[in-house]
């Protein structure tokens, strides 16, 4: 008896955390489809990231000597109006989609978990405020809202940033706000208060870490519909002005030669729908992983 | 009227296959209560489940005999099973409330299985359900209007109830029907259905974890452990002379009111059903065990009279396990 | 509470919102960098013709006044006048939008059928065929750029097939019927008009399949998920055993209650198919509130382009408020 006690005592603290691990990944990699989508989305930035190294030619070159030349092994996806390689506009325009998820979901995070906190764990008249502003934003479609702020501001890329950006805090705001009602009645909260703690510090230092991991979540589940909305966007020829490569703008220059040069508008269209689908199978793994049903 | 033999099922998970019940024995007369009691997971409710043919993947009935009222009931095609659900054999679960929909007045859902039974449209059938409300003791008028969040465990299980026996069914299956109740309510409910199966003359199929409410309720009881029959006998039998070593084990941790001595438990865990133990499933737990038990599964044999085990201790016709211990 | 009650209470919040979203957006009008008036007149005008326009435009009166002018506007209807058309754009609008309509209409229904059924039998049908062609089918629908989709179809059934009609509601040579409702089919059946019903239903299938396809995905995979959590639930075994029979136990009980959830995203899919519609109109020449809006858009025509989000914004929150009211009425759990 005596000997057993002892041995149990010894037992690493850290290894309920590793066990939580593997069994994590061993979910994740139960479910094919995850997987699927987490090498589409790891291809996705790696092609962002090599760009310079992967692409054949310059992607914002003119080359009329080479226009609207068909997919060959010259040009693997064919050129454009200007002879540039689609190719290289392409995998460049990875580049411009990376940079739009990341600063969209940084802005839309900050705001919308400070926003989601502050309603959540104050309550009262703060809140209801907060949540008829929220209401205001969401009372409109997504691409409608992007689109007149876009007007406003001004064509461009870092406009279009904005706009989403201001769109999308709502669906986090709502989340963090969920997150914090739940922790505000945790008894750890009392405690705290109880100690002196300001308001303040425990917003910072003890909901806000309680919120991220959720917020996080939610925000990898979002970045296919950000994807989307930012190409509807570019289509317009509201996102990144010529020449930078978006590809939903990439998509709109091929528009008029559809007929009889299919290849401009495909294979960026091809590239949206293929990173959106990898971003919804890996948010539907994640999902998955973390419905405490499956969890067995 | 009803006689299960041989009874199995599996159910396929992805941690590997679960043999839930391992060649259930159970018979059944007119009129008769039989009680099915064992602990949590030795497979009371999949037996139920299974007479009525209700098991659906990942379980399969792979094997066994239902015959209810002269027919097979597993060789039954669907349309004929679902003639028989219903209206000779009835259901009654543990859960009440969330047993019923929620999104549908109590008055239609019991109008409904009327309807089902006597094969006329609900609404001809609602003419029924004021006097089935009364019979559980229920106002109808306020009830028949209400959903089933709007009402309490008690009220819920009389609609079940209700819903139940207007159909006059032949058997009813009652699965722990007052197991989520509370113990004062309980009792009103064990004696409702006292008094209406008596005046119904329906046979019940009992299942229960409490032997006290299975004994009271019930004239013969049926012991179940880790997904087989191990001991049939009349309530007062099973409780003075219990024979299966798991029965005289669970009557052993029956605390008794006044009582001051230790409880007693049965020693070891219930068996995990995706690698039972080989032969007789209880012999890693039994103080009796022998080599025979760890090889084959014993039969339930009649060792008096109306008094059955399955337990290699005992052979046909002999009480007190002398035979087999040589 | 009653139903009555809880219709009230929606609508007032409704109306609350509705008006915080005129203040957005005249707030959003205000910040506009570029100057308007100098936008209708041309960078060389002479001050005097400016400073008439602005007094004439109220934009030289202070903001609160302004304001309020706004307001009054909006509540007798006054959206202002477009500057490209130089109609009130309450016109234009009112012009447009049946197009709109009858693109998102028919688009919904087509999305809700045929999702909710992909739905009922991926569910039903668990892990068999039509279930794994069924959840396919559907994430590749909330994946795919709705544009995209549409120049594909259109260059494989019009370019390449000639199937299908190209763009716009009618063929140039066909007789449009008299204007009832603006909505062709409809207007084409009240004036008996064959051909045009024909032609315009032709004229519908593209962008209908086009924009109702990320729609139908979503509510296939939500009423798969709401039908599968539903049909594990204990009534469902309580009616199997009544022995009703499996059509009736899917349909009657498990439909009603897996419908919950599934109109709540069919109210959210109403907002992405106002932002589809959008594209689809641009491909297919769809002379709609879309196109109204981002043609609006390209020449900076402010007072079309506040009037047309604003109306849309409206029409969205009339859209929840329906599905709210819905939700209560199908959940009788919900009327709190």
């Amino acid at each position: 008896m005596d000997s057993t006690q002892v041995e149990k005592s010894t037992i690493s603290r850290w290894k309920p955390v590793i066990e939580d691990w593997k069994h994590t990944f061993y979910l994740w990699r139960r479910t094919k489809l995850a997987m699927v989508g987490t090498f589409i989305v790891a291809g996705f930035l790696l092609m962002a990231l090599l760009a310079p190294l992967l692409a054949p030619y310059d992607p914002i070159k003119v080359d009329l000597v080479n226009r609207l030349k068909p997919p060959s092994k010259q040009f693997l996806f064919g050129t454009d109006q200007f002879g540039r390689d689609i190719l290289s506009r392409v995998l460049y325009g990875a580049r411009v989609e990376v940079w739009i998820i990341f600063l969209v979901t940084v802005i839309s995070g900050t705001i919308g978990t400070a926003i989601g906190i502050v309603a959540g764990y104050f309550g009262g008249w703060i809140d209801e405020i907060l949540m008829r502003i929220t209401d205001i934003f969401l009372a409109f479609p997504r691409l409608i809202l992007a689109m007149a702020l876009s007007a406003v501001l001004g064509r461009g890329l870092t406009n279009a940033i904005i706009a989403i950006s201001l769109v999308e805090w709502t669906v986090i705001a709502r989340l963090a706000r969920a997150e914090a009602m739940r922790v505000k009645s945790q008894p750890f909260i009392e405690a705290a208060k109880a100690v002196g703690a300001s308001d303040l510090r425990i917003l910072v230092l003890h909901v806000l870490p309680m919120c991220v991991s959720p917020v996080l979540v939610q925000l990898t589940m979002r970045m296919g519909t950000i994807i989307l909305t930012a190409a509807g966007l570019g289509f317009l020829g509201l996102g990144a002005q010529p020449p930078t490569p978006e590809w939903g703008a990439i998509v709109s220059d091929g528009r008029s030669y559809l007929i009889n040069h299919w290849w401009i508008s495909t294979f960026p269209g091809l590239f949206i729908a293929v990173v959106v689908l990898g971003f919804n199978l890996l948010g539907d793994g994640i999902r998955d992983i973390l419905d405490p049903r499956l969890r067995r | 009227m009803l006689n299960v033999e041989k009874l199995r099922v599996v159910f396929y998970t992805y941690r590997g296959v679960i043999k839930a019940l391992n060649g259930v024995k159970l018979w059944l007369n007119e009129e008769e209560r039989l009680a099915v009691v064992g602990e949590t997971g030795c497979g009371k409710s999949v037996t139920a489940l299974a007479i009525m043919r209700l098991i659906e993947p990942p379980g399969e009935i792979v094997e066994g005999k239902v015959e209810f009222l002269g027919q097979d009931l597993l060789k039954l095609p669907e349309e004929e099973m679902e003639r028989i659900r219903g209206k000779s054999v009835s259901m009654i679960f543990q859960e009440p409330i969330s047993a019923l929909n929620p999104v549908f007045k109590v008055g239609f859902q019991i109008a409904e299985a009327i309807a089902h039974s006597q094969n006329i449209p609900i609404k001809d059938a609602y003419q029924f359900v004021p006097e089935a409300l009364t019979m559980v003791g229920l106002d109808w008028k306020r009830t028949m209007n209400l959903y089933a969040h709007e009402l309490s465990g008690g009220m819920a299980q009389r609609v079940m109830i209700a819903m139940a026996l207007a159909v006059k069914p032949k058997l009813l299956i009652a699965d722990e029907p007052t197991s989520a109740l509370d113990v004062t309510i309980q009792a009103q409910i064990l004696e409702l259905l006292d008094n209406l199966v008596r005046a119904g003359r329906n046979a019940v199929i009992f299942i229960t974890h409490d032997l006290a409410v299975a004994s009271e309720f019930c004239d013969r009881v049926a012991v179940m452990y880790a997904g087989n029959v191990v001991e049939v006998a009349s309530s007062e039998e099973v409780f003075a002379q219990p024979l299966h070593p798991y029965t005289m084990g669970l009557i052993d941790s029956i605390p008794l009111v006044g009582q001051r001595k230790e409880l007693k438990g049965i020693p070891g865990v219930v068996p995990d059903l995706v690698d039972p133990p080989s032969g007789c499933r209880f012999h890693p737990r039994c103080q009796k065990a022998f080599d025979k038990c760890k090889v084959e599964l014993p039969d339930l044999i009649e060792v008096s009279k109306d008094h059955f085990v399955a337990c290699h201790l005992y052979a046909a016709g002999d009480r007190d396990g002398s035979a087999a211990q040589s | 509470m009653k139903l009555a009650t809880f219709i009230a209470k929606r609508l007032f919040l409704m109306l609350l919102v509705l008006f915080g979203v005129s203040v957005l957006v005249f707030v959003i009008s205000k910040v506009i960098p570029a100057d308007p008036v100098g936008a209708i007149l041309g960078g060389n005008a002479p001050v005097e013709l400016v400073e008439d326009l602005r007094r004439r435009l109220g934009l030289d009166k202070p903001l609160i006044n302004q304001f309020f002018d706004y307001m009054s506007g909006l509540v007798k209807g006054d959206l202002g006048k477009s500057l490209k058309t130089n109609r009130p754009v309450v016109k234009d609008i009112a012009e447009f939008f049946p197009a709109t309509l009858e693109l998102a209409i028919s688009a919904t229904l087509f999305s809700i059928v045929l999702g909710i059924l992909l739905g009922i039998f991926s569910a039903v049908y668990r892990n068999r065929f039509i279930d794994h062609f069924s959840r396919v089918f559907s994430i590749l629908g909330v994946s795919m750029p709705v544009f995209w989709t549409g120049l594909l179809l259109l260059l494989l059934f019009y370019f390449r097939l000639g199937w299908l009609p190209g763009g716009g509601r009618l063929s140039l040579f066909t007789t449009p019927p008299t204007k009832y409702t603006g909505l062709l089919v409809l207007d084409s059946l009240l004036s008996w008009n064959m051909e045009a019903l024909k032609d315009a239903l032709a004229h519908l299938v593209l962008p209908t399949i086009v924009l109702g396809y990320s729609s139908t995905a979503s509510i296939a995979r939500i009423t798969r998920a709401s039908m599968l959590d539903v049909l594990r639930q204990d009534f469902i075994r309580t009616a199997k055993a009544k022995g009703i029979g499996r059509r009736l136990v899917i349909y009657r009980h498990a439909l009603r209650n897996a419908l919950i959830p599934i109109v709540t995203i069919i109210g959210l899919t109403f907002g992405g198919l106002l932002e589809g519609a959008v594209l689809t109109e641009t491909i297919f020449s769809w002379p709609g509130l879309g196109r109204y809006i981002v043609n609006a858009l390209l020449v900076l025509d402010y007072p079309a382009i506040m009037g047309g989000t604003l109306f849309v914004a409206v029409i969205y929150s009339l859209v929840n408020l329906v599905v709210d009211i819905i939700y209560a009425v199908l959940d009788p759990r919900m009327r709190i």
